[in-house]
Formats: structure tokens, sequence, C-alpha cells
């Protein structure tokens, strides 16, 4: 594990650490609390990793959770993968649950991560106790209401650029920088978070060379999904959800969100769940207000 | 991308075909010549694309009298292919080993089967200028998971070895959703990109609903494989 060089007030690092085999792939996995504590499944959003909740896991195992997190492969210190999908995401997250527990726990999850928690209790309702959903409800597309031509044009020129990175991608590397230089970077997709708490992240994050620090994320990863999938489909897995689920809503939108609006969730609500808006909150909500979102889930929990 | 080239003396069962090697980031590729061009460039390059789980071979008639050099691909875990670990396949992945040999070969006609077939509709709209024409046909692997979301599956492989065709492969690309309107919409940017007038014929005679919408579009030809071939051998 990465030795902070920084350190955040209430930030910890995980109790345990080691590592999954995954269908061959390697897996980092985390455990914040004790071993006789009950466990708890928590998962990151795409470009972040597991030890992004260093501040907001310990609150939940202070609380007598044992709280079990895995570095998405590609991201943190997982092996760095050929192919990404968000199936495989889940495969490699049940493995982790599986080095931990046979039984349904409680999943908590974030952006992307509340979106796989979602799947995964539709795909393996037998490991999935409990659900709750951080700002992770994609619901609509994120592209502007275009004329067809123009859309047909912004889709070839969006496709080129792809592949044309495609071709390069194995002499893909992270820039270097200092660890300011870093957190600066990320400041641009995560704007509502203070600088002290990116260059924490840096630390434990990324990885130090001669040249500099870079993040650990693959540089073959690119942002936003290609593909057929329409995020509204997710909102359609959860009618179906048998298991108690409360799902939180940052209302102050920025770019790493979905934009999603209460009233495109609640006609899908399973019956039972809770939707929470948080008002003046953004997207990382876990991380904006740690303690308010972790007493609320205490409360759902329990 | 990166190339090397040998001749295969790795696979006894692939003793005809010159491998050349193409990295597709953490993957390499196979791409076989699997017969020569007739002297004084008669003809354009033919590249095969190959159905889910198949090997790549030459075809029956009429592709065999195709008077130009005739190429085929193996796809990420296909073949001589590399298999990856833990799955993770999708038809946009595939689309960008295509478009890896065709950064190598230049301008090809593309033959897709099954699977293929879908990749090579997905790789001429985005690299219209360098497709010279597509055909569409049969084969394994055509009808994908259908127009939208399906049940939720669980699925882990206990065959999982490392060799190839992939079980990953295999599951994950007879499930992935083929919706219509993403397949228009990849047909709509070679219709505007290509300079021939007839770019792509659908000669498979299965039509899953992504297929039978792309062959009801005016600014596609369906036809048999010896028209088509007439079509493209010359042009």
């Amino acid at each position: 594990m990465t030795t902070s060089v920084r350190t955040f007030p209430g930030a910890k690092t995980p109790d345990r650490s080691w590592i999954v085999d995954s269908s061959g792939l390697s897996i980092a996995a985390y455990q914040w609390g004790s071993e006789s504590g009950r466990p708890l499944l928590l998962a990151h959003g795409g470009f972040d990793f597991a030890r992004t909740m260093d501040r907001f896991a310990p609150l939940l195992a202070a609380q007598g959770w044992k709280v079990i997190a895995w570095d998405h492969r590609g991201h943190g210190n997982s092996e760095h993968a050929a192919l990404y999908s968000w199936d495989a995401d889940i495969r490699d997250g049940v493995a982790v649950l599986d080095s931990v527990t046979t039984e349904a726990v409680p999943v908590v999850g974030h952006s992307k991560g509340g979106a796989l928690a979602l799947t995964l209790a539709t795909i393996r309702p037998d490991r999935v106790s409990a659900l709750v959903n951080l700002d992770g409800l994609p619901s609509h597309r994120t592209v502007p209401d275009i004329p067809d031509r123009e859309r047909t044009r912004v889709m070839a020129s969006d496709l080129t650029n792809r592949l044309d990175f495609r071709r390069r991608a194995h002499e893909g590397a992270r820039k270097p920088g200092t660890i300011e230089e870093l957190a600066a970077r990320r400041k641009k997709m995560n704007p509502r978070l203070s600088d002290d708490w990116l260059e924490y992240l840096v630390t434990v994050g990324g990885s130090e060379s001669d040249d500099g620090w870079r993040w650990n994320l693959d540089a073959s990863m690119r942002f936003g999904g290609f593909g057929p999938f329409r995020p509204e489909w997710s909102l359609a897995r959860m009618p179906g959800i048998a298991v108690p689920m409360l799902a939180m809503l940052g209302t102050e939108q920025e770019e790493m969100g979905w934009g999603t609006l209460p009233e495109d969730v609640e006609p899908w609500l399973p019956p039972g769940a809770k939707l929470m808006p948080l008002e003046g909150v953004g997207h990382f909500l876990h991380i904006e207000k740690p303690d308010l979102v972790a007493n609320l889930i205490l409360e759902f929990l329990a | 991308m990166s190339v090397s080239k040998a001749k295969n003396e790795t696979d006894p069962t692939d003793p005809v075909s010159d491998v050349t090697w193409l990295q597709h980031n953490r993957i390499r590729l196979a791409l076989h010549q699997l017969k020569e061009g007739r002297p004084r460039g008669h003809g354009n390059p033919l590249l095969i694309l190959h159905g889910l789980g198949e090997l790549t071979r030459l075809p029956a008639d009429p592709w065999d009298h195709w008077s130009g050099p005739i190429w085929g691909l193996d796809l990420t875990g296909h073949g001589q292919s590399q298999v990856p670990k833990g799955g993770g396949y999708t038809a946009e992945v595939l689309m960008g080993d295509v478009d890896v040999a065709l950064a190598h070969l230049g301008p090809v006609t593309l033959f897709g089967r099954g699977l293929g077939a879908y990749i090579a509709l997905l790789v001429a709209g985005a690299r219209p200028e360098l497709v010279n024409g597509v055909v569409l046909t049969d084969g394994s692997g055509l009808t994908g998971g259908g127009e939208g979301p399906q049940s939720s599956t669980w699925y882990l492989p206990a065959d999982a070895d490392g060799r190839a065709p992939d079980p990953y492969a295999l599951y994950e690309l007879s499930n992935d959703v083929r919706p219509s309107d993403y397949a228009i919409g990849f047909l709509q940017l070679l219709l505007n990109g290509s300079e021939l007038d007839v770019p792509l014929v659908v000669a498979a005679k299965n039509r899953p609903p992504w297929l039978a919408a792309v062959a009801k579009d005016p600014g596609v030809v369906c036809e048999g494989l010896p028209q088509a071939f007439e079509r493209y051998n010359q042009s």
C-alpha cells in the first residue's frame, strides 16, 4: 500500500488490504473496521478508487460495520485490463465479496458504483440485503438536443477521435506532475472538492517515480462510455428490487454527475424505497458531507 | 499500433497463412494473409471478419476468386489473437480491433460473417474513407442480445483457460444489445462518408432487428454473394 505523504482530517488508511484473483485479473481489496464487524460492500465511482472512501468509510466502520471496498479494474491498485465493461466490474466486485463472505450484505455505491450496485441487486439478489445509491442513477443522455445532421457530425468526430486514440493506446502513459498539478487536473472534474482533499487523493491513488507523480488509473480508459447502452435502462432495473433501498441525489449539477432529477427517479422507485435529494450538495455527496451521508445510511440500515 | 511479421510457425493447424501481428492496446492480434493478390495490382484487398467463435479461413465461392489479396483478422479472444483475462467484451472494442487492421492495410473491402458482419457495419460507419464496400452475411453471432436490455444474467465460465475462443467472448457477444437505431446511426455515417454509390450490401438470409433495419434503408442493396462479388471485385 502507498505510504501517505499527506494527511487529511478524519481520513483513515484501510485496516486491511489484499489482492483477489478475479478470473486471473488482480483486484485490490480493502477493509475498514474490525474483523468482527458486519460486512458491507462499498463501490466507488468511475475514475475514482477505493481510497477515495478514506474519509467516508471509517464513519460506517466506527458504528460496527466491516466496510469492504475494491479498486475497479484499471483503477487504483487493481490490474489494468485489456477489456472493460460494467458486467466485468460486477464480476470483480462479487469475487471481492466472496473473499469475505458468502452471505447477503448491504451494498453502498457512488455514481458508477451505485449503478453497479443496482445491477448487482438484479443479477445476484442473493448477495444484496440492502441497497444505498449515492447519486448513481443514470437517467438520460447528456448529449445536448441538437438537429440530426449535427448529431451525425458529432458522432462521426467522436468515433474518429476514439479510434485514433485506440490505435495509440498501447503507447499511452499518464502525464507526470507534482502533487499540486495532479490535484489541479482532477479539480476540473471535481470542482466542488477542496484542494487539500484532492492533494491527499494523489498520494493514495497515485505513484511517485523519478519524474513526478502519476495517477494509477489505466491511461487507456476514456471518459464517457461509448456504445448502445442508454442511461435510462438503469432506472428500469429499479422496480424489481426486492430489498430496502435508499437513494440520495445531489441537487447541485456538475460535470461528473448524470443530471438526474428527483422527478426522473420517482416513477421507477420500488415499493418502500426512499429517495432523498440533498440540497446544496454536488455529485460527490459522501465527500462533501461525509457525516450527514454516513448518518443517513446508518439510520437506514439500523 | 505496432506491427511485426512472421511466418507462422507457432500454430501447426495454420500452416498456409502468413501472420502479421498487430497491437491493439494490451491485445496482440493475428492478421492472416489468406491469399496473395494477382500481380500488377488487380483489385482491392478484401478483409474477412469471422463470426463469433469461428476461425479465420478463406471463404467458399465466389470470394476465393477475388482478384486482390485476401486478409482475415482474428478478433480479440479468437483464433491466434490474445485472450484477455476476465472478459468485458463489447462490439465497440472489436471495432477498434478492425480499425487497427485498417491502419495497417489501408482501404479494404469488408466481408463480415455473423458477429463480424455487425462489427463490419460499425467500423465502416466510423472509417468510411477506408472501406471500399461492405458485405454483411450470415454466420454465428449475427443476432446478439436483441434490441433492448434483457433480463440480467450471471455468468462465470468454468472453462476460461486462456485458450481461444474465449468463453467470455462467446457469452458476452451473444448477449450484447444491438438497437436498430444504433445500427442505423452507423449506416448513416457510412452513407454520408462513402464515395461509393452502394457502400453496403446485405447478403445475409437471416435478418435480426438491427440488420432488418439496415436492409430496409434505401441506400442499401440486398443481393446474393455472386452479385456482391461482382460489384466490389473490380471497383
